[in-house]
């Protein structure tokens, strides 16, 4: 166990800060500040600059192995060997800073990591770079209105025509597809053969015609997420990643990105500050909120949660860093961390008292609105990338050894 | 940057492990545990000549000079193994006696202590639940204690009891030994019956001043408190490995209970809250000896954390066990008695996070 900010870190820190100073100047910084943080859309990857600009930053920035540091340098990545405390650090400067960081979601986090992994050369070079800064923006086509949790059940279906794929069928719950230049999907191809053997990894260009994305408006009354339509819609014959009938593999590289991602306990991190700060400051009979003896209990309860998942991280990447089998401690965060964020939004919820009814953006709220978009949004991240009960059998039968589930 | 055990700490624990399953079955753990004084010297001489006793003492004075957390390695593989015997308050003593400032005291003690020849005892707590040091009324006059300690580990085997008390400067540790006048030690019926408290009064005891003021104190109640949470986590963990096992032995309707929903998604459930946990216990654990502005608010988070899971984890395994668990035959009440002392000693969580919060300045 070593844990000191021991001199090599100091400096590390030194090292950030300057190359911050000198890259990103107080002119950056005041002429159109990051995205805030603290709001859900913010956690999420909403609004985060892409501009010349930030891609001028970030290109330095990934250089210096401050972002992306899974990601080979040769494919546009940093390439750091995993270090938690150094990552803290740059974090916090960056924040600091007002900097642009690294580009949330599903593209740069699922689909770049799958490419290291599992792609050809030509599409490494062609779409990695890219998706880290930004630049192609991705949404990813797994679930449909039959397949959810039986993800292999899926039938959309993509035929070859000459040096074309013919894609038939409709995937639901796409995120961010409205905005996508490019969708990864699974997509049968082989209907004869076993259900996952008979399924391919292909990377769509949403502007292909015969796409017809709907969105779909969720309960927080934001359109996130949409329904997307294929009829006829022909792709190259090179658009898949893997051969033919190894998609299900392919995607199983992806998920694991996936659930690394959701699994990771800074959302409920900044939720839990947030509302600590806020229990400072509301005041119920003359007291601020923070000094009621039921509400200092369950926020020490739900901290102490919190930093478990926390340090469980820091253990995985040391496991990761030395190539060892996490165990149960690499199956459970996604799990444990968003009923983690469960518990943090409703303490919010209760701290705010009465202004919890206030809707997002009503200015006149404490937090305007934001923890009940939050305390919402625990959906979202149970649900997406596999639901709670799917975790639950996951957790069980490879983590504790219990007889397989019902399969097909 | 690395967080996680060093080849030494896993050796440490494996070899603590490999012991206790040999040497300290549940079978023995009912024979000690059923004894008159609950203590084992055959045991605690076993465990001596691994080194176990000098874990945390400097080398100069016999001991292996080794942290908290490798003392936590131990409590875990304890609590796993629901081992009987004066553990915990033999190393809230130790940890006392090595934060404090009287150092012929130290080396006349700690040597004995690091081979096994004298057993230590830790005497805080008073009335119900009050372990602040600046709240205690035990008192010294000249060099003579009074007082009352209600929960004090194994006053009756130990050799050598460390009080908390105060006197007319403060709180303070003090050095009582075994067979001193005016000390009256009677036993406790505890639930847990692998860890035996005593009831001790102090009237007019002859004790030496070992430390002035309550860092020595709170050092000593905050090891306590990491040793419990590995405690539990241990605890934990095996009743949680007992019933997985379990439910892919029992059958009902046809088939082994694991592969029923309910019971792979409850198991489940369990391994989700407690694994985390364990490195919230290495963390605290590690935080004892590195990041001293946290180890104290750490040590409380983390016990009341840890009772909790070791709590529910166990209420979980003994229903899926069906009636089987509910019996005196079958060991897992074993563990869940020890649940039921690690939530309440030294404070319950309640306690433990309402001091997080005065220490959070909230
Ligand atoms: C906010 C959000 C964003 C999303 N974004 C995307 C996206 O970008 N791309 C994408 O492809 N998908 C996305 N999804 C879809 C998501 O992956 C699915 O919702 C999820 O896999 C569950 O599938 P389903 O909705 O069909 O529910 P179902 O599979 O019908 O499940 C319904 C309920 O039944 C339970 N259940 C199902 N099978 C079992 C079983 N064997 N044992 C026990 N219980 C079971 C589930 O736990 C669940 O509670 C998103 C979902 C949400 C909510």
């Amino acid at each position: 166990m070593n844990l000191s900010y021991s001199q090599e870190y100091q400096d590390f820190r030194e090292e950030v800060r300057a190359f911050l100073e000198e890259n990103w100047t107080d002119a950056d910084r005041a002429s159109a500040p990051e995205v805030d943080l603290q709001t859900v859309r913010g956690a999420m990857g909403g609004g985060i600059r892409k501009d010349a600009r930030a891609t001028e930053f970030r290109k330095k920035a990934i250089e210096r192995g401050y972002m992306y540091r899974g990601i080979p340098k040769k494919y546009g990545g940093g390439e750091q060997p995993p270090d938690p405390l150094k990552a803290t650090i740059i974090a916090e400067e960056f924040r600091r800073a007002k900097a642009p960081f690294e580009i949330m979601g599903q593209g740069p986090s699922m689909l770049a990591p799958t490419l290291v992994e599992k792609g050809t050369e030509e599409q490494r070079q062609k779409y990695v770079e890219p998706t880290l800064l930004g630049h192609i923006l991705w949404c990813q086509g797994y679930s449909e209105p039959g397949a959810g949790s039986d993800l292999a059940s899926l039938r959309t279906s993509a035929v070859l025509d000459g040096d074309h794929w013919v894609i038939n069928g409709q995937k639901i719950w796409t995120s961010n597809a409205q905005e996508a230049d490019m969708m990864f999907a699974l997509i049968r191809t082989e209907p004869d053969k076993p259900q996952h053997e008979g399924i391919t990894y292909f990377l769509i260009d949403m502007k292909t015609p015969g796409i017809d994305v709907r969105p779909l408006r969720q309960m927080t009354g934001e359109a996130d997420f949409n329904e997307v339509f294929f009829d006829n819609a022909r792709v190259p014959v090179d658009s898949i990643v893997g051969n033919r009938g190894e998609g299900w593999q392919v995607s199983r590289s992806t998920l694991k990105h996936e659930r690394a991602l959701i699994g990771n306990a800074s959302l409920a991190r900044r939720t839990f500050d947030g509302l600590v700060a806020m229990a400072q400051v509301i005041e119920v009979r003359g007291e601020p909120m923070i000094k009621d003896p039921v509400i200092r209990d369950r926020i020490a309860a739900v901290e102490a949660d919190l930093l478990a998942a926390e340090y469980n991280g820091y253990r995985l990447l040391t496991l990761g860093a030395k190539n060892q089998d996490a165990g149960l401690a690499g199956m459970v965060p996604k799990l444990h961390s968003t009923n983690l964020v469960y518990k943090v939004t409703k303490l919010a919820m209760d701290i705010l008292s009465d202004r919890g009814l206030c809707a997002p953006g009503e200015p006149s709220a404490p937090d305007m609105g934001g923890f009940s978009t939050a305390y919402m949004w625990y959906w979202g991240m149970a649900l997406g990338g596999g639901a709670p009960n799917i975790q639950r059998n996951i957790i069980g039968e490879r983590g504790l050894g219990l007889p397989r589930d019902v399969r097909k | 940057m690395d967080f996680g055990l060093t080849e030494d700490q896993i050796l440490l624990k494996d070899t603590v492990h490999r012991f206790l399953e040999a040497e300290c079955p549940t079978t023995r753990v009912r024979a000690i545990m059923e004894s008159d004084d609950g203590h084992d010297q055959q045991l605690w001489q076993g465990l001596a000549e691994l080194g176990m006793h000098g874990l945390i003492i400097p080398a100069e004075h016999g001991g292996a000079e080794l942290e908290v957390l490798d003392l936590a390695l131990i409590a875990e593989e304890r609590g796993w193994a629901a081992t009987p015997g004066p553990f915990l308050g033999s190393s809230m003593a130790t940890a006392a006696l090595l934060a404090a400032d009287d150092q012929d005291a130290k080396s006349e003690w700690l040597p004995k202590l690091a081979t096994g020849a004298a057993i230590p005892t830790f005497a805080c707590g008073e009335k119900v639940g009050e372990w602040d040091a600046d709240r205690l009324e035990a008192t010294v006059e000249g060099d003579r204690l009074s007082g009352e300690k209600p929960l004090v580990p194994f006053a009756g085997v130990s050799d050598l009891l460390v009080v908390a008390a105060r006197d007319s400067d403060g709180p303070g540790l003090w050095l009582v030994e075994r067979g001193a006048s005016g000390v009256e030690v009677t036993s406790i019926r505890g639930n847990d019956m692998t860890r035996r408290l005593d009831s001790v009064r102090f009237d007019g005891a002859p004790a030496r001043k070992v430390a002035a003021g309550r860092a020595a104190i709170d050092r000593a109640r905050d090891v306590g408190l990491v040793l419990i949470a590995a405690d539990c986590y241990g605890g934990a963990n095996r009743c949680l490995r007992m019933t997985a096992d379990y439910a892919v032995t029992r059958e009902q309707f046809g088939q082994v209970i694991g592969s029923f929903q309910g019971v792979k998604h409850q198991l489940a459930n369990m391994a989700t809250d407690l694994e985390p946990s364990l490195s919230l216990l290495w963390y605290t654990a590690h935080a004892m000896d590195h990041i001293q502005d946290k180890a104290a608010r750490h040590a409380a988070l983390a016990k009341a954390h840890l009772a909790d899971l070791y709590d529910s984890t166990v209420r979980y395994a003994i229903e899926l066990h069906g009636g089987i668990g509910f019996t005196w035959e079958f060991d897992l009440h074993l563990w869940f008695r020890r649940a039921l002392f690690n939530r309440s000693y030294l404070g319950g969580s309640t306690y433990q996070r309402r001091r997080a919060a005065e220490l959070g300045d909230w």
